[in-house]
């Protein structure tokens, strides 16, 4: 009996399975190939500083041109030269100073464990409870500032992202003569 | 064929899924402020409810019974209702793309929407026949499709009614959701049971 359960449930998810992907050939929808590959570019955190619901949404704008290639935040200048390159646009640098990569960091001093930050965090880079102490994973953290907005004690900034052992790398060797 | 006619307003009305039993109540909340969201909301559930519930007779009598394995019958139903509910949504994505974008969210939640597991079961707990099935669970899905169209008719009208601060948006849904459940009870008396 235990052996029939087995099987027969294994049996009806595999021909379910196969239905599925069957009907998912014949039934795709034919999309703008440039669509996917921008939102593979895109941070991915879907945290709508650009106004668009998630990355999604910001890849279509950005293929029907109806959107800057600016758009990003998180992403920084890289993204937008990257960007301006697969769509073979100008890119309109002033007004971005690149700050180099940051990430979010929690005061300890003044953080009172309200809960707001971790909350808003598309990412799941800040962990703590109430009236704990928060504590930002550098890792996971893509600098989208949606905490900074909700700390009401203003404990959270976006510092430059510090070096450490695990980030330090040799400077790539330079010409002399350039 | 007037059995057919008091099941199909038997399970519509009288035991309507979501004033009566309370089953349903996400989309019924959720899309109920646009018409088109709401119709398109209600036919998906239609199909999918349908569909399921023949699914899940054919599961139950030809698959669960034989083997006597009915203590997987949860698992197996929603097994195959999610599998309906992503056929659905490939198929509205590619034969009506606008629809797609009204229901968004609420497509892959029909999985979730317990009128269809709830119906499943109930046909099994009945004992129903197949074809008794087929109808309980179209009954069903008109119901639903029902209460939803005045829902939303209610809701539109509400949203431009001066309602006191306190009551706007969803705690007014709620009340208006009641006072129809009420109405609802008045069906009670229409069939013999």
């Amino acid at each position: 009996m235990l052996v029939a359960a087995i099987v027969s449930l294994t049996v009806l998810g595999t021909v379910l399975g196969l239905l599925l992907g069957l009907a998912a050939r014949y039934l795709r929808v034919e999309g703008n190939p440039i669509i996917a590959e921008i939102e593979q570019m895109l941070p991915g955190s879907q945290c709508g500083q650009c106004g668009y619901p998630g990355c999604t949404g910001a890849a279509q704008a950005l293929a029907d041109g109806s959107a800057p290639v600016n758009l990003c935040p998180p992403g920084g200048v890289a993204l937008v030269q990257a960007l301006a390159d697969k769509l073979g646009v100008e890119a309109d640098l002033s007004g971005m100073e690149d700050q180099g990569p940051q990430v979010a960091e929690v005061k300890e001093e003044i953080c009172i464990g309200c809960t707001r930050c971790f909350k808003v965090c598309p990412t799941d880079a800040i962990m703590g409870a109430a009236q704990q102490i928060h504590v930002v994973f550098r890792e996971a953290c893509t600098a989208c500032s949606k905490c900074v907005d909700v700390c009401p004690t203003e404990a959270l900034s976006l510092q430059a992202v510090p070096v450490t052992l695990q980030s330090w790398y040799w400077n790539k060797p330079k010409l002399e003569a350039a | 064929m007037s059995e057919i006619f008091l099941l199909l307003l038997g399970t519509a009305l009288v035991n309507n899924v979501v004033l009566v039993k309370f089953l349903g109540l996400c989309p019924f909340m959720g899309v109920s402020r646009k018409m088109d969201g709401a119709l398109g909301m209600g036919m998906a559930t239609t199909f999918v409810l349908t569909f399921a519930t023949a699914a899940s007779w054919m599961l139950e009598h030809w698959l669960l019974q034989p083997l006597g394995i009915q203590y997987l019958r949860i698992l197996a139903f929603i097994l195959t209702i999610a599998a309906t509910v992503q056929f659905t949504e490939m198929a509205i994505r590619k034969f009506s793309p606008g629809l797609y974008q009204v229901l968004g969210i609420y497509l892959p939640l029909i999985t979730t929407n317990c009128a269809v597991l709830g119906v499943a079961l109930l046909n099994v707990q009945e004992k129903n026949g197949f074809l008794h099935s087929l109808l309980y669970g179209f009954g069903s899905a008109l119901g639903f499709t029902l209460v939803m169209l005045l829902f939303t008719g209610l809701r539109v009208r509400l949203s431009l009614a001066q309602v006191p601060a306190a009551f706007a948006g969803a705690p007014i849904g709620f009340v208006v959701a009641g006072l129809l459940s009420l109405a609802f009870m008045g069906f009670a008396g229409l069939s013999g049971h």
